[in-house]
C-alpha cells in the first residue's frame, strides 16, 4: 500500500462511532465484490429466462431466447474479472484452479464457473446456432467466413437428423442448465450466507435470497436490452412477448421479496445479539440504499407500475414505457441490494459496539471507474455477439440478409 | 567454614539449586526435556512439533494496560505502525453504575485520559486481545489456497507465499485478529511468534508482560504453566458460540467482552 492510501486509513479513523476492532477500519470487500455478485446474477438470471422457453415451452418468450444466452454468455466472461482484480496478488490466481482447498467455499469457484461456461453455456449456444453457423460460413463476407467456420467447429451436417439431435440436446442442456444456474448463483451466495462471523452475511436464506434476485436482475436486464435492441433496429416490439416476461418478472419480485421480507422478520423477532449494532447499521449506514433504493425506489415502486399496467388496459406505447421505467429501476435495486449485502456486511465491528465507514474510491483498481468499466465491458462484448451472431433464427427472416 | 556450616549450606543449596533450574526451564518455554535432554532452549533442529500443541492464558485482573506487548510484537513481528495494524492489542472496559460500557482500544496511541467520575465507574478493565488460535478455526477452512493453515503444534499461521490476497479470512475471522499486510499485500496475524516458540522461546507479548498477564505454554505437557493456569482459574473463551474452540484462554473474563 502507498502511504497515500494508509492516510485513507487514518482519515477514515476519524468516522468510526463506538468501539471496533483496530484491524476492522480497512473495507477488504470493496466495490468490485458488489459488482461480481451483481454480474453473476444477470448471468443466471439471464439463463433461467432462456431456458423457460425450451423446458416449459413458452412460445411467447421465444424473441428472447437468443438474446437472453448470449447476454449471460457476455457477463459470465466478465463474471471473473472484478475477482482477480481484487486480490491482492493477482498473478497467484491459478493457485485456486491447481492447489484449491477442497473445504474452502471460494476454492470453488472455479469449478462451477468452468463447468457452467463450458459445460452448459457455451454448449447450448453452439448447438442453437450451429446451423446458422453453417449457413453463414457460406453467406457471410469473405472476411468473416473462416471465422463461423471455426465457430461451427467445422460441421456441415445440416440433414433433418442432425437438426433434430441439435434440439434435443439444447433440451438436455437446458434441463442440465437449470440446476447449473442456480449452482452459480446459490454458490455466490453461500460464500457470504456461510461465514458465521458475520451475523448480517451469515443465513441460511442468503443463496436462495441471491437466487431470486438473481432471477429478476436477469429477467429485467434481458426486458431492458430487448426494448432498445428493438428501438435501434427500428422494429416493432412483440407486445406479447413483453407482457409475458414482465409478468414473470412481476412474480420474481414478489418471491424476491417475500424471501427478503422474510430474512429481516426473522432477524428482527429473533432477535439476537448482534440485533442492536444490525438495527444501527440499517438506520444510520444503509438507510439511503436499503430503504430508498433498494425497498422503495427498486422493488415497491417498480411493482405498482407492474400492477398498474396489467391491471390497467393501456396503450402499447405507455406499456411500453412503464416497463421499461420498472426494468431500470428493478436494475438500481438489484445494485442496491447487491452493495448492502457486500458493503453493509463489513460497515459493523465485529465486537458488536460500533460502525466503520467506506469512502468510496474514484481512480484505483478497486474504484469507481474500475468498476464501471467492468459493468461496461459486458455490454461490448455483447454488441461484438450479436454482429456475429444473430438474435433471430436465419430461417425466420422474411428475406435472409447476409 | 565448619562441617555443620557446609552441611546446611548443602541442604539448602542443592534443592533450591533443582527449584531454580526448573523455573529456569518453565521460563525458558520448555516444560519437558525435550530429545537433546538438556534445560538449555530448544533449537530448530531438535524440534518435534508432534510434542507440543500451544495454546496462551491470559489473566484479566492482572492486566494493568501498559500496552507493552502490542509494542513489542509490532518490534519482532514487522507489523506496520499504523494504528489499524496489529496482531495483538489491549482493550479498556469501563462499565458505569446505569449499565453503560465503554470500550477503548488503547494500543492505538495517546488517548486523552477518561473524564468519566470515578464514583460512576463500576468496573474498569484491560483486555488484551490477540488470534485466538482455534482448533477450529473459520479462517484455515475458507482459505481457498490452503495459505492459512493450522501447524501441528497448534498455530494458525499464514503462508505469504501461497496467499493471493482474496481476504476471504480476514471476513470469516470472528475476532477481527487479521488484516491484510501493506507491504507483502497479504493476510497477516500473529503467528503466537511461531519462530520464537520453535526454539524455546516465549512468543514476545509474553516475555514483556511486566504482570505476567499472558501465559504461554503447550496444552500437551502437565508440567505447562498454561496446564496450571487452566487448573486454578476458571476459564472462558471468546464467542463460544461460534464453536471455534480458541485456544487462548482467559480468567477473569467479563461478559462485555466480545
Amino acid at each position: 500500500m502507498t502511504p497515500h492510501a494508509a492516510d485513507g486509513l487514518g482519515e477514515l479513523l476519524e468516522q468510526i462511532t463506538g468501539f471496533i476492532f483496530p484491524n476492522e477500519i480497512e473495507i477488504h470487500w470493496s466495490l468490485l465484490i458488489v459488482v461480481y455478485p451483481y454480474v453473476t446474477g444477470l448471468v443466471a438470471g439471464a439463463f433461467i429466462l432462456a431456458s423457460l422457453v425450451k423446458v416449459f415451452n413458452i412460445k411467447e418468450v421465444q424473441p428472447t431466447y437468443r438474446l437472453s444466452l448470449l447476454t449471460a454468455l457476455a457477463f459470465l466472461l466478465v463474471a471473473p474479472l472484478p475477482l482477480l482484480l481484487h486480490l491482492s496478488q493477482p498473478l497467484r490466481f491459478y493457485e485456486i484452479l491447481l492447489t484449491p482447498n477442497p473445504a474452502s467455499a471460494m476454492a470453488m469457484f472455479g469449478f462451477v464457473y468452468a463447468w457452467y461456461l463450458m459445460g452448459v453455456l457455451l454448449l447450448e449456444i453452439w448447438f442453437e446456432y450451429r446451423q446458422d453457423l453453417i449457413t453463414l460460413a457460406q453467406t457471410a463476407r469473405s472476411s468473416l467466413r473462416w471465422v463461423y467456420r471455426v465457430l461451427s467447429l467445422f460441421s456441415r451436417d445440416v440433414s433433418g437428423e442432425a437438426l433434430a439431435f441439435d434440439r434435443q440436446a439444447i433440451q438436455a442442456i437446458t434441463i442440465i442448465g437449470i440446476p447449473s444456474a442456480f449452482l452459480l448463483h446459490g454458490y455466490v451466495g453461500f460464500i457470504f450466507g456461510s461465514v458465521k462471523a458475520n451475523p448480517w452475511w451469515g443465513s441460511v436464506l442468503m443463496p436462495i435470497v441471491f437466487l431470486m434476485s438473481a432471477i429478476v436482475s436477469g429477467i429485467a436486464l434481458v426486458i431492458l436490452l430487448y426494448m432498445v435492441l428493438t428501438a435501434l433496429r427500428r422494429k416493432p416490439i412483440d407486445m406479447a412477448c413483453l407482457d409475458k416476461i414482465t409478468s414473470y418478472l412481476f412474480y420474481a419480485v414478489i418471491v424476491d421479496f417475500s424471501l427478503e421480507a422474510l430474512d429481516f422478520v426473522h432477524r428482527l423477532y429473533q432477535s439476537e445479539e448482534s440485533v442492536k449494532i444490525l438495527g444501527k447499521l440499517i438506520t444510520h449506514k444503509l438507510f439511503m440504499s436499503l430503504f430508498v433504493i433498494q425497498i422503495l425506489l427498486g422493488m415497491l415502486i417498480p411493482l405498482g407500475i407492474l400492477v398498474l399496467a396489467k391491471v390497467r388496459r393501456f396503450n402499447d406505447d405507455l406499456r411500453k414505457l412503464l416497463y421499461f421505467t420498472a426494468v431500470i429501476l428493478i436494475q438500481l435495486g438489484i445494485f442496491a441490494t447487491r452493495w448492502n449485502v457486500v458493503i453493509g456486511g463489513q460497515l459493523f465491528s465485529k465486537s458488536f459496539r460500533g460502525l466503520m465507514t467506506y469512502k468510496l474510491e474514484m481512480m484505483g483498481i478497486e474504484g469507481l471507474l474500475t468498476a464501471l468499466l467492468v459493468l461496461a465491458l459486458p455490454f461490448v462484448i455483447l454488441a461484438v455477439l450479436i454482429r456475429l451472431l444473430p438474435t433471430e433464427r436465419l430461417a425466420d427472416r422474411a428475406p435472409t440478409a447476409g | 567454614m565448619n562441617k555443620r556450616e557446609f552441611l546446611k549450606g548443602a541442604i539448602l543449596f542443592f534443592p533450591a539449586g533443582g527449584v531454580l533450574s526448573a523455573l529456569a526451564r518453565e521460563a525458558a518455554g520448555k516444560e519437558t526435556p525435550g530429545k537433546d535432554g538438556g534445560a538449555r532452549p530448544e533449537t530448530k533442529k531438535g524440534y518435534d512439533p508432534a510434542d507440543h500443541y500451544y495454546g496462551m492464558g491470559i489473566e484479566v485482573d492482572r492486566c494493568i494496560g501498559c500496552n507493552r506487548c502490542a509494542v513489542a510484537c509490532k518490534a519482532e513481528n514487522d507489523v506496520p505502525d499504523e494504528p489499524f495494524y496489529f496482531r495483538t492489542w489491549v482493550e479498556r472496559y469501563t462499565i458505569t453504575r446505569d449499565g453503560n460500557v465503554t470500550v477503548e482500544n488503547i494500543s492505538v496511541g495517546p488517548r486523552k485520559e477518561a473524564t468519566q467520575d470515578a464514583r460512576e465507574v463500576v468496573r474498569t478493565f484491560f483486555v488484551p486481545k490477540l488470534c485466538n488460535h482455534c482448533a477450529n478455526p473459520p479462517c484455515v477452512q475458507v482459505c481457498p489456497v490452503k495459505a492459512t493453515f493450522t501447524t501441528q503444534d497448534g498455530a494458525v499461521i499464514v503462508d505469504r507465499e501461497r496467499c493471493i490476497g482474496c481476504r476471504y479470512c480476514i471476513q470469516a475471522c470472528p475476532y477481527g485478529a487479521r488484516y491484510l499486510h501493506p507491504k507483502t499485500k497479504t493476510a497477516d496475524k500473529c503467528t503466537f511468534c511461531y519462530h520464537r516458540v520453535v526454539k524455546g522461546l516465549q512468543p514476545a507479548c509474553v516475555e514483556v508482560c511486566p504482570t505476567q498477564a499472558r501465559i504461554f505454554g503447550d496444552l500437551k505437557s502437565k508440567a505447562s504453566r498454561l496446564v496450571r493456569f487452566a487448573r486454578m482459574n476458571k476459564i472462558h473463551v471468546l464467542k463460544p458460540s461460534l464453536n471455534t474452540e480458541p485456544k487462548v484462554y482467559y480468567a477473569q473474563l467479563d461478559g462485555e467482552v466480545r
